[in-house]
């Protein structure tokens, strides 16, 4: 029986269960406040994080924070854990895992290979004994690729996601705001649209024609109806050009539940969407959105703080090889995450354990009008999370998203991190990019209008 | 040439949506311009989250109806924002005004919500445009919940032993509309409702939202609907309008 204590400054400090460590030794968030399960003193909180530190990562193989026997996602947890891909780290505690990770001796191939030897829980504790610029070191030394029409996740790069979002899914709006996009240089991880109705005609007529613009222009992207998963079910069996499968999913089975999915469903979904064989350079062909909170808000949360069930979620996603993850870090609320620091921590954390699990791990940087944040803020985690090296962002016309009534980034921002930093697209779109005479060798978007008015003519 | 700011042919297009395109660059950056004009639409949503309801104004803007003003849990807007479980039920205190009325059909309450502008602006002239609609029913006191969201009319419905309670509250305000006011219709209101058994009217403002009329008229319609079948929630749902433009990210669609 393992004894969750410690002395610190002359006090003993006692946790109930390795689910009590984990939540005390979270640095603070409003949703764990809110769930009651926070640390109860800023004490407290350092004194769990030493806890979490001399723990042999072998606990976590032991002791479940949600149990085997009544939920799914814990299943799937202990019964795809690779015992050879974990011997490298057997011997570890969680605080001897952090050393070693950001230490020289961790080359990312070492870490790679790790990834299915770890569990999420083992993932989210090493991150709690992190500070930011450890969670940056530690996920660039991860990186992941996948592939589809385009390559993600190679060194260098940065993709980004283009989200043309419509009040009322007017197809020229739609396609109005894919072309504002596209003439920034947005949209190699994926076009996706979130409905505004979520009917099946709708969704359809939105795949059809995200599909007819891709062919006119001749983009290697992939597109995205981000319809419920069994929607896409039937849309796939009345023969639709659907290219990524989209699912929301969290890391507890209730929480699923409340999406209205289970493993069971995605296993349907991600064999009818591989039996399509749309992927020129890859066969990754699923898409997953999850976030710190969503678990309490559907009051599936066991107990469990929100950082360990986002990166349970990311389990969930693992499964399906997906091509794209991403956290919708600022989306969910204040209650959940209060400001832009914590919104900052989280979607760092979030990529990080996403990439150590072996994710194509992307971010929604994004905040909502009631949160104590801004597009400063939004400035300082695109920009930490470009070093970091994640898979791609999401970029919307002027920070706007004028369907779901939040902001994130703008296009504009992605011009920012790769003109700024040298990042590039990836390679399939870039060589669009450059043919269309909107970038040039380098991958430095230009000035001129003429590429713009070409792309605009050819839309008409 | 420095400093130049490069020029979108965008004209056509952007009358199609009305996302931010077109707006030009200066580098990767927005054009100043742009830029503030971002600025002043967020300035604009944050000061409808944080500015406080001038609930006296409120009650004069009501009469003749009678109103009766309570705090929820919240005691400020901060910890209000932080703990939607507070804004839910009754701040500490027996609130005697909410008993000793006869029975009603129907009973009003204001909630804050997330924008106060929402309130301000549009929730005396929603109640007020109902009076014909609802006529032949018993309606209640108003009762004005401050720092209150949803679900405090639950046990502010069950005070007043109304059968029906229909929230007034500020919605979370966009870039684009920020006073935007919501309406949730709960039958036999109590503790404990969840949100599978409301109706809700959403999207009543003056920038292509409902009129406070439109909205009345579904007021009332839901209203009789509920009262003469016991029920609210997507039993109702099925035979309303459609209410929801959110889409399905299924994460976070929180009130």
């Amino acid at each position: 029986m393992t004894l969750y204590r410690t002395a610190f400054g002359g006090e003993t400090f006692r946790f109930g269960s390795l689910r009590e460590t984990l939540a005390a030794a979270t640095p603070l968030r409003s949703g764990d406040e809110l769930a009651g399960i926070a640390a109860a003193s800023e004490t407290a909180r350092v004194a769990a994080q030493a806890v979490l530190a001399d723990l042999p990562l072998t606990t976590f193989l032991s002791e479940a924070v949600i149990p085997y026997e009544t939920d799914e996602v814990t299943r799937l947890i202990f019964d795809s854990h690779d015992d050879a891909a974990f011997a490298p780290v057997r011997s570890m505690t969680v605080g001897g895992f952090r050393d070693w990770l950001l230490s020289d001796a961790a080359t990312p191939a070492q870490v790679t290979a790790l990834a299915p030897g770890l569990t999420p829980e083992m993932v989210a504790a090493t991150a709690k004994l992190m500070r930011n610029r450890d969670l940056i070191s530690a996920a660039r030394k991860a990186p992941v690729t996948a592939a589809f029409r385009t390559t993600l996740g190679l060194p260098g790069r940065i993709g980004s996601r283009l989200q043309p979002n419509h009040p009322s899914d007017d197809l020229q709006g739609i396609a109005a705001g894919i072309l504002d996009g596209l003439t920034y240089g947005v949209g190699d991880a994926v076009i996706g649209i979130n409905p505004a109705t979520d009917n099946i005609p709708n969704a359809i007529a939105l795949i059809e024609m995200l599909d007819e613009l891709r062919q006119r222009y001749e983009i290697p992207t992939q597109s995205c109806v981000l319809t419920h998963i069994t929607n896409a079910i039937e849309i796939m069996a009345r023969g639709a050009p659907i290219d990524l499968v989209f699912q929301s999913v969290a890391g507890t089975e209730a929480a699923n539940d409340g999406f209205g999915v289970s493993l069971s469903v995605l296993d349907e979904a991600y064999d009818a969407a591989l039996s399509l064989g749309r992927g020129t350079t890859g066969q990754n062909v699923m898409y997953f959105e999850t976030g710190q909170g969503s678990a309490l808000s559907a009051d599936a949360h066991h107990g469990v703080d929100q950082q360990t069930l986002e990166a349970r979620a990311h389990a969930v996603a693992r499964r399906y090889r997906p091509l794209l993850v991403n956290t919708v870090v600022g989306f969910i609320g204040p209650e959940y995450l209060y400001d832009g620091k914590q919104i900052i921590r989280a979607g760092l954390e979030d990529h990080f354990c996403g990439k150590l699990l072996g994710l194509p791990m992307g971010v929604d940087v994004c905040y909502t009008n009631h949160a104590e944040a801004d597009q400063n803020d939004m400035d300082v985690l695109m920009t930490l999370l470009a070093d970091a090296g994640v898979t791609f962002l999401i970029a919307v016309p002027g920070s706007d998203d004028i369907m779901l009534n939040y902001q994130s980034l703008s296009f504009h921002d992605i011009v920012y991190l790769r003109n700024t930093f040298g990042l590039r697209a990836a390679p399939e779109f870039e060589a669009w990019l450059e043919r269309v005479g909107l970038i040039d060798a380098s991958g430095h978007l230009l000035e001129s209008d003429a590429p713009t008015r070409a792309l605009i003519a050819g839309a008409a | 040439m420095t400093g130049e700011v490069t020029k979108d042919p965008w004209a056509r297009l952007r009358a199609a949506t009305p996302a931010r395109i077109g707006l030009g660059r200066a580098g990767s950056a927005l054009p100043v311009a742009a830029n503030l004009e971002f600025q002043f639409a967020h300035a604009r949503a944050r000061d409808a989250v944080q500015r406080a309801v001038d609930f006296a104004a409120l009650a004069d803007d009501l009469a003749p109806h009678p109103t009766i003003l309570v705090d929820s849990a919240a005691p400020d807007r901060a910890t209000y924002l932080r703990r939607p479980d507070l804004g839910r039920r009754l701040g500490p205190g027996d609130w005697p005004a909410l008993d000793g009325h006869p029975a009603s059909d129907l009973a009003f309450v204001i909630a804050d919500g997330l924008s106060a502008d929402a309130v301000q602006t549009h929730a005396a002239a929603v109640v007020r445009a109902c009076d014909g609609p609802l006529k032949g029913l018993k309606v209640g006191p108003v009762v004005l919940a401050r720092q209150g969201r949803v679900a405090i009319g639950d046990q502010i419905g069950a005070r007043l032993g109304a059968r029906l309670v229909v929230v007034l509250v500020g919605e979370r305000p966009g870039l684009t509309v920020a006073d935007s006011l919501g309406a949730y219709l709960t039958f036999a209101p109590r503790d404990g409702r969840r949100d599978s058994e409301r109706n809700c009217i959403s999207n009543i403002h003056a920038r292509g939202g409902q009129s406070h009329e439109q909205a009345a008229a579904k007021i009332a319609w839901l209203a009789r609907q509920a009262l003469a079948r016991g029920l609210t929630g997507i039993a109702l749902k099925d035979d309303a309008p459609a209410l929801d433009g959110h889409g399905q990210t299924g994460i976070g669609r929180a009130t």
